[in-house]
């Protein structure tokens, strides 16, 4: 066989003067340093607590982060299912509505009041479970079922689920379920959303996640290459819907209104959306998608009816240009774990260790 | 009886016009292997210019349909020119979703210009006779027999003629067949143009129909031919027609029998139950698996 | 007993007869090769002992585990791996990755401590990742470990698939047309390659091959296919003289 030589792994690009380069440098320090991102994130959950308490900026931001925070939760959920499993879901609303309402009937009619602070998380918790059974409903089908098909079945699912929630009087069927409490705070988004990528980036690169990835690629080889196709099938839909519960917990508690129509398939496309625009199968990209998606929504908010024809034509304008979305398949270091990061390095500089005294 | 008779013609009123726009989906899904989603709202584009047509121009029935039919149908290859031809190369998921974006845009640029739901005015005069105790009206006759006859022309046109042929060659191989002297881009804007063409005239029956029409009403009628049309087997366009009809017959039945909100949950349970047993459609096959 | 029992192996596509009364008895250490004109059903062969498809009739055991039924991944991990025609690896993964995913079945951890990075996680994740850079060095990948599986050149890519199929641990390893796309020099180094991996990863192996060279310079045994029967079963050189052979493929062209 013939056999080539390894590239060379930290060739110097030849660089550029000018002030460009140097912010690019600068960037690439603080990009490399993985110690800033502890910090970061404890600085971030001191704001969050320290932004409400002493109202450091005004209410209606305050909402808006709010918003930012769950539309990442529902973002990098969906991505796991449309970005790294390659399928192409569209009923993630479905999802959230369970989570929702299983959340709202709690607090609303079991829980006393004086408790519902204290038990939120929990609350949250088993929003998010209860919705990761249900997420089975579509991951039985998808064994099966693929692309336009199992879309088909996404979407059947959040009609359903709209369609049984108008039909439960007890759950206020079409009216929907009113005076929720407003339990959802910045401290406790700002957690929830943490705790969402984390997970679901450990997830992406684990065994499993691997798994999920090489069913994007070739569902037939990965099968033949001993990968439990359904096992990896059935956890990217119970992880996915999970986070999507979670997601319609916080958001019920933040609207404190939630009815059927709040759920429709408008909602799962903004979800679509926001994933396209951030990049398949890349964890900042989802990050970066909702946050420019929903923010950009506030900003243009004063150009009335016209935002809504602007907001189309920036995603069709991305997609002409970075058919792959902002983030497509690429992630930013930092949201890499740092073993993955560093396999090969480590594993070299072992051999290297192992052979250097075999040699001599 | 009488009362059964009477929904299945109201079936099969809806049931055509979901059956025409699902043909949009699916002859653009058998030769793109792309699902358009902005197809459901050139639907709405080609109800509004129904709506132009008859309250400005004043035009009578005929050259309405025609009018509508024509400018969706420069719509949409216009569409596909500018936003989906670039990304043939590109995953196929970028052009779904690019075709979603087009689909809003649609739906938005509208609202501007219609912000409240308009009213079309009935371009055919309502006759109603009684057969049976059965009523049937002018209006559902012609959309019924018209929505028959675009259908048996479309089914005519690619079978039978080489234009047709192309669209089917081009659905098997898209690679090889231009190869052969087929004009790729000319057979794909024909095939753009012939399937919304008969979106806009599902469009413009269905705003005769239920003559209140507003910007977002492309989205679940557009839904609800998509699903036709993988009922029916994506890509197959008998498939589509028969999809189209089982949908309209199962949604007015459900409301005929059954309390009117279960509509949604048990038409869609059906679907699933379909899927199950048939997982590529009624008439789809699955492509073979090469190993 | 035989590592690999084929009895009566019949496969129907509709009304299509792709494989009729396949027979076959493998025992380990051998290399076997399976020729035929193309149609003949050697890639279906390959797709009924690996669970893609699902024979009509008749049985496959290895090591007497029966196999028809089972999916392709169960079947993989009772030792049997297998390369593609045309090469089908996790294109847009690393080449380590491409490899690791092979070790699925292999690692040690719940999806729980993948999630919350507890327990077993780091330990596996570092063992599996230290066992395919190990393999990828033995083939000489290892500098490419990082790379996109899409980048690498063609031969590369071709190495890289049987790497992957080994790392599934394999007994039994099948080569779906290896020598496809190389030129003689390259294939004179690939007779090579193949005796090599036998020995150093104790496998046995079924070839599919259109390149004669290839199958009569390395094979023990050679079973000739066409329109889905065994025509002709034997040594090479019984094989290279067999009236029925030269028939079959004189009839498709001859390619020796």
């Amino acid at each position: 066989m013939p056999t080539q030589k390894p590239p060379q792994s930290n060739a110097q690009t030849p660089r550029q003067e000018g002030k460009w380069e140097r912010w690019r440098q600068r960037w690439d320090r603080i990009a490399s340093n993985r110690r800033i991102l502890p910090v970061l994130l404890a600085a971030g959950f001191v704001l969050s607590i320290l932004i409400p308490r002493f109202n450091l900026v005004n209410p209606y931001i305050q909402l808006i982060l709010m918003y930012v925070g769950i539309n990442i939760i529902l973002c990098t959920s969906l991505n796991l299912i449309n970005g790294y499993m390659g399928e192409f879901s569209v009923g993630h609303a479905g999802f959230m509505a369970v989570g929702a309402y299983v959340s709202a009937v709690l607090t609303t009619m079991f829980i006393p009041t004086a408790l519902n602070p204290w038990l939120f998380p929990l609350i949250v918790v088993v929003a998010g479970l209860a919705t990761g059974l249900v997420g089975l409903v579509v991951a039985i089908p998808s064994f099966k079922t693929r692309g336009a098909y199992l879309a088909i079945v996404t979407l059947a699912f959040n009609m359903i689920v709209k369609s049984v929630i108008e039909n439960i009087e007890a759950i206020g069927g079409p009216r929907g379920i009113p005076g929720i409490e407003k339990l959802t705070t910045l401290p406790w988004t700002f957690f929830w959303t943490v705790l969402a990528i984390w997970v679901i980036r450990n997830f992406v690169y684990s065994n499993f996640g691997r798994g999920v990835l090489s069913i994007r690629e070739d569902e037939i080889a990965s099968d033949l290459m001993s990968v439990n196709t359904r096992q990896a099938k059935l956890l990217a839909f119970t992880i996915s819907s999970f986070f999507a519960g979670i997601a319609g917990a916080l958001f019920a508690h933040l609207l404190q209104f939630i009815s059927p129509r709040v759920f429709d398939i408008i909602k799962s496309t903004d979800v679509l959306i926001m994933v396209y625009l951030g990049g398949i199968g890349s964890i900042t990209g989802s990050i970066l998608g909702a946050t420019i998606f929903t923010v950009l929504l506030e900003v243009l908010r004063p150009l009335g009816v016209w935002r809504m024809v602007l907001m189309p034509l920036v995603l069709v304008l991305l997609m002409l240009f970075r058919p792959r979305g902002i983030m497509g398949l690429r992630e930013f270091r930092w949201l890499i774990p740092h073993y993955q990061l560093l396999a090969a390095h480590l594993w070299r500089k072992k051999k290297e260790a192992t052979d250097a005294p075999a040699a001599s | 009886m009488t009362y059964f008779l009477q929904q299945l013609l109201n079936a099969m009123q809806l049931g055509s016009i979901y059956a025409l726009i699902a043909l949009g989906y699916t002859m653009v899904y058998g030769i793109l292997t792309m699902i358009n989603f902005a197809h459901g709202d050139l639907f709405m584009v080609g109800a509004f210019l129904c709506f132009i047509a008859a309250t400005f121009l004043k035009l009578p029935f005929v050259p309405t349909l025609l009018l509508s039919m024509a400018g969706v149908a420069l719509l949409g290859v216009a569409i596909e020119r500018v936003a989906y031809k670039p990304l043939r190369q590109a995953p196929r998921v970028s052009a779904v979703i690019t075709a979603l974006g087009v689909g809003l845009f649609l739906e938005n640029f509208t609202l501007v210009f219609s912000p409240y739901p308009q009213h079309v005015p009935a371009l055919i005069a309502n006759r109603t006779w009684t057969i049976g105790g059965v009523s049937i009206s002018s209006l559902q006759i012609i959309i019924i027999l018209l929505s028959i006859a675009l259908m048996i022309i479309l089914d005519l046109v690619v079978r039978r003629t080489m234009v047709g042929m192309a669209m089917r060659a081009i659905s098997w191989d898209k690679s090889i067949v231009p190869l052969m002297g087929v004009p790729l881009d000319l057979i794909i804007s024909i095939t753009f143009a012939i399937g919304t063409s008969l979106g806009a005239a599902a469009g413009t029956m269905y705003s005769l129909a239920f003559p209140v029409i507003d910007p977002y009403m492309g989205i679940l009628v557009g839904w609800k031919a998509f699903i036709s049309a993988v009922v029916g087997g994506i890509g197959n366009i008998r498939g589509a027609m028969i999809g189209g009809f089982i949908l309209g017959g199962v949604e007015i039945m459900v409301a005929a029998f059954m309390p009117s909100t279960y509509r949604d949950f048990v038409a869609f349970g059906l679907l699933l139950i379909l899927l199950i047993f048939r997982p590529y459609g009624i008439l789809g096959k699955p492509r073979p698996q090469k190993v | 007993m035989p590592l690999l029992q084929a009895k009566q192996v019949t496969h129907y596509f509709g009304g299509l007869c792709a494989v009729s009364d396949f027979n076959l008895d493998l025992a380990a250490g051998e290399l076997i090769g399976i020729i035929g004109p193309n149609g003949a059903g050697k890639t279906t062969i390959f797709n009924l002992i690996t669970g893609v498809y699902r024979a009509t009739r008749g049985s496959i055991s290895m090591n007497g585990v029966e196999l028809v039924g089972k999916t392709p991944n169960q079947i993989t991990q009772l030792g049997i791996a297998r390369t593609f025609q045309n090469i089908r690896l996790f294109k847009e993964l690393s080449v380590l990755d491409n490899v690791r995913i092979a070790n699925y079945s292999r690692l040690n951890y719940t999806p729980l401590e993948a999630m919350l990075h507890v327990g077993r996680y780091r330990s596996e994740e570092k063992r599996v990742a230290e066992k395919a850079l190990d393999l990828l060095s033995v083939f000489r990948l290892d500098g490419w470990a990082e790379e996109r599986a899409a980048n690498l050149p063609y031969g590369s890519q071709r190495r890289l698939e049987i790497v992957r199929a080994l790392a599934t641990g394999p007994q039994l390893l099948l080569l779906d047309e290896p020598a496809a796309g190389m030129n003689p020099n390259e294939i004179m180094q690939l007779m090579d390659f193949i005796h090599w991996i036998r020995d150093q990863f104790k496998l046995t192996i079924i070839l599919i091959e259109h390149q004669m060279r290839l199958v009569m310079g390395i094979c023990e045994r050679i079973k000739v296919l066409d329109f889905g029967a065994t025509i002709a079963e034997g040594l090479p050189e019984e094989i290279r003289n067999n009236p029925k052979v030269l028939e079959a493929y004189l009839g498709e062209g001859g390619e020796e």
